[in-house]
């Protein structure tokens, strides 16, 4: 009786071990398919030339995707001028003023702005900017991609902040050190690594946006290095082709949607890595 | 013994509503530890806090009466400046976490954006750590964090980067709660040797730490001074009862 119960014990232990096992894997399975699927279709498109041309008319083979690749630089290099700063103050702010009425209610505010629809913030910023200046711009991409950037960033420095003991700061302020050099110079290089990690994964997070820059960013056959100028980007570039009734420019998408993904995933293991390696530990 | 450093008249201290220290009247001698004891929450930290202003960064917190240093309204004088002539050792060693030993030691002066050669830093540095005791330990591995050091040692540098800017007093709020007996040893010692060169203020839980160290005792109970006298004489004739039963261990 007893030997049966802790044989029948050992037998459960083991399946309940084999489902995990299996629950994981299928879990995983998703993404590995969609990566198959993408790589199988798009590798063909990927040449040198694919990173240095522009895209060919329909009928033509080949063809590259330089100008959305460097429109997507160029839009993340501006979001994230325009984004980064502010955003990290209000972190600041909201991790140091921690009940106040005004920072509660920013704090709210910034929890609202993460769940304004990408589209929505498209059209605002088609309303404030690009109907205003009257042309499409990258500027105006790039700042519609920064009000998306922003909860993402500010949220993220807030967190990274409030978890630095409270002692490290008054250490600094016992040594006569003013209050904005010690948040300067002591509690914001012991968040750092925090603090980076939040922008990466909020660039990661734009880099595939396109509704936001269907009515600001627009698009454009060219490579473009002025902000004032309408640009392209990858995920506008894939959402342009992919809609086409044309083949070439199928290839095109699929080739580009392999950059994008790739990018993704090297900024997520940038930022693990600066998250592992500049750790601060308390 | 020798002139008064500091003077608290009349000093009482609110925290919003709360009447957290009740018209203390205490002063410090040169050269002299004066341990503050008293049972928890009585106001002990609240009471050294004000003697560096650090109170003016708690929330709520006002103070009525006078603090002077030297003689001077401590008021008057620029807070960094207060915070430089008395300086802090906490409770929980509390090193920078993102900064070298060396770094550490000369904190004061980086944080604060001094300019200083190399010359001076490393003779600040030097004559700091030796002066804490930690020289020997720590001289071959200045470039690393001091966050690997153990307690006692992460404690020893936070006096020596106090050390560093020179303070006219050294406030310790129980600087060996977090240690081990021989660590704390090690402190006792060290507080002994560096009141030759400053005045010390040493809040303590320990009553035989207090008078194994201090030269005063200032005895805290309910945020009101109930006795303040030499160690010696405190702990063999107590004028207050209060005092005999907390000496006695009959609370704390
Ligand atoms: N920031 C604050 N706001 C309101 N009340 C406070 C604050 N800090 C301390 N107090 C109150 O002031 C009183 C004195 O606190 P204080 O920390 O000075 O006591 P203490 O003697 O240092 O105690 P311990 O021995 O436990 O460290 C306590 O009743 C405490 O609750
Ligand atoms: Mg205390």
């Amino acid at each position: 009786m007893k030997a049966g119960n802790i044989s029948y014990r050992i037998v459960k232990d083991k399946i309940f071990k084999y489902f995990i096992i299996v629950a994981a894997i299928s879990s995983a399975l998703p993404l590995l398919f969609i990566l198959y699927y993408i790589v199988s279709n798009g590798i063909s498109a990927i040449s040198w030339g694919f990173f240095f041309e522009l895209p060919k008319p329909p009928g033509e083979i080949g063809g590259g995707i330089s100008n959305a690749l460097i429109g997507t630089i160029i839009l993340i290099v501006t979001s994230s001028a325009i984004a980064i700063p502010p955003a990290v103050l209000l972190g600041i702010y909201l991790s140091e003023s921690r009940n106040s009425m005004v920072s509660n209610l920013v704090r709210n505010a910034v929890e609202v702005m993460q769940g304004i629809p990408s589209i929505v913030v498209g059209i605002l910023v088609y309303a404030w900017v690009v109907e205003p200046s009257g042309s499409f711009s990258t500027l105006s991409g790039a700042i519609a991609l920064a009000i998306m950037m922003l909860p993402i960033i500010s949220k993220s420095t807030e967190e990274t902040l409030r978890m630095i003991p409270h002692y490290i700061l008054e250490a600094s302020l016992a040594l006569g050190v003013p209050y904005y050099k010690t948040i300067l110079r002591v509690i914001l290089p012991s968040g750092l690594s925090g603090i980076l990690t939040g922008i990466i994964i909020s660039i990661s997070r734009i880099a595939g946006e396109t509704a936001p820059l269907l009515f600001t960013a627009f698009g454009n056959p060219f490579i473009n290095w002025d902000i004032t100028e309408p640009s392209n980007s990858l995920p506008l570039l894939i959402f342009n082709y992919a809609g086409s009734p044309y083949k070439e420019w199928h290839a095109l998408a699929w080739g580009a949607s392999i950059v994008l993904i790739a990018i993704v995933l090297l900024l997520n293991i940038i930022s693990k890595i600066i998250s592992k390696k500049w750790e601060v530990k308390f | 013994m020798g002139s008064k450093v500091l003077k608290i008249d009349g000093l009482n201290v609110y925290y919003d509503q709360s009447h957290i220290l009740k018209d203390i009247n205490l002063s410090f001698a040169e050269n002299t530890v004066t341990a503050i004891m008293g049972p928890s929450g009585c106001g002990k930290t609240t009471l050294i806090r004000t003697i560096n202003r650090m109170h003016e960064f708690t929330h709520g917190a006002r103070t009525e009466g006078s603090i002077k240093l030297y003689g001077k309204d401590l008021h008057q004088i620029d807070p960094i400046l207060v915070r430089r002539k008395v300086g802090m050792v906490f409770q929980k060693p509390n090193p920078f976490p993102t900064m070298s030993i060396y770094d550490n030691v000369i904190a004061g002066y980086k944080l604060n954006g001094f300019k200083l050669s190399k010359i001076e830093k490393n003779s600040i540095v030097e004559g700091s750590l030796v002066k804490a005791a930690l020289w020997d330990e720590v001289k071959d591995n200045l470039y690393k964090k001091g966050a690997f050091l153990s307690g006692g040692q992460q404690q020893r540098l936070c006096i020596a980067r106090a050390l560093a800017m020179n303070p006219e007093i050294l406030l310790f709020d129980e600087p060996t709660s977090a240690l081990d007996p021989i660590a704390t040893d090690r402190i006792e010692q060290l507080i002994n040797e560096l009141k030759a060169g400053l005045t010390i203020v040493l809040v303590t839980h320990n009553i035989a730490q207090a008078a194994r160290v201090s030269d005063y005792t200032a005895f805290l109970y309910l945020g009101e001074l109930i006795e303040f006298g030499t160690t010696k004489k405190m702990f063999t004739t107590p004028k207050n009862k209060k005092t005999e039963e907390y000496l006695n261990g009959k609370f704390g």
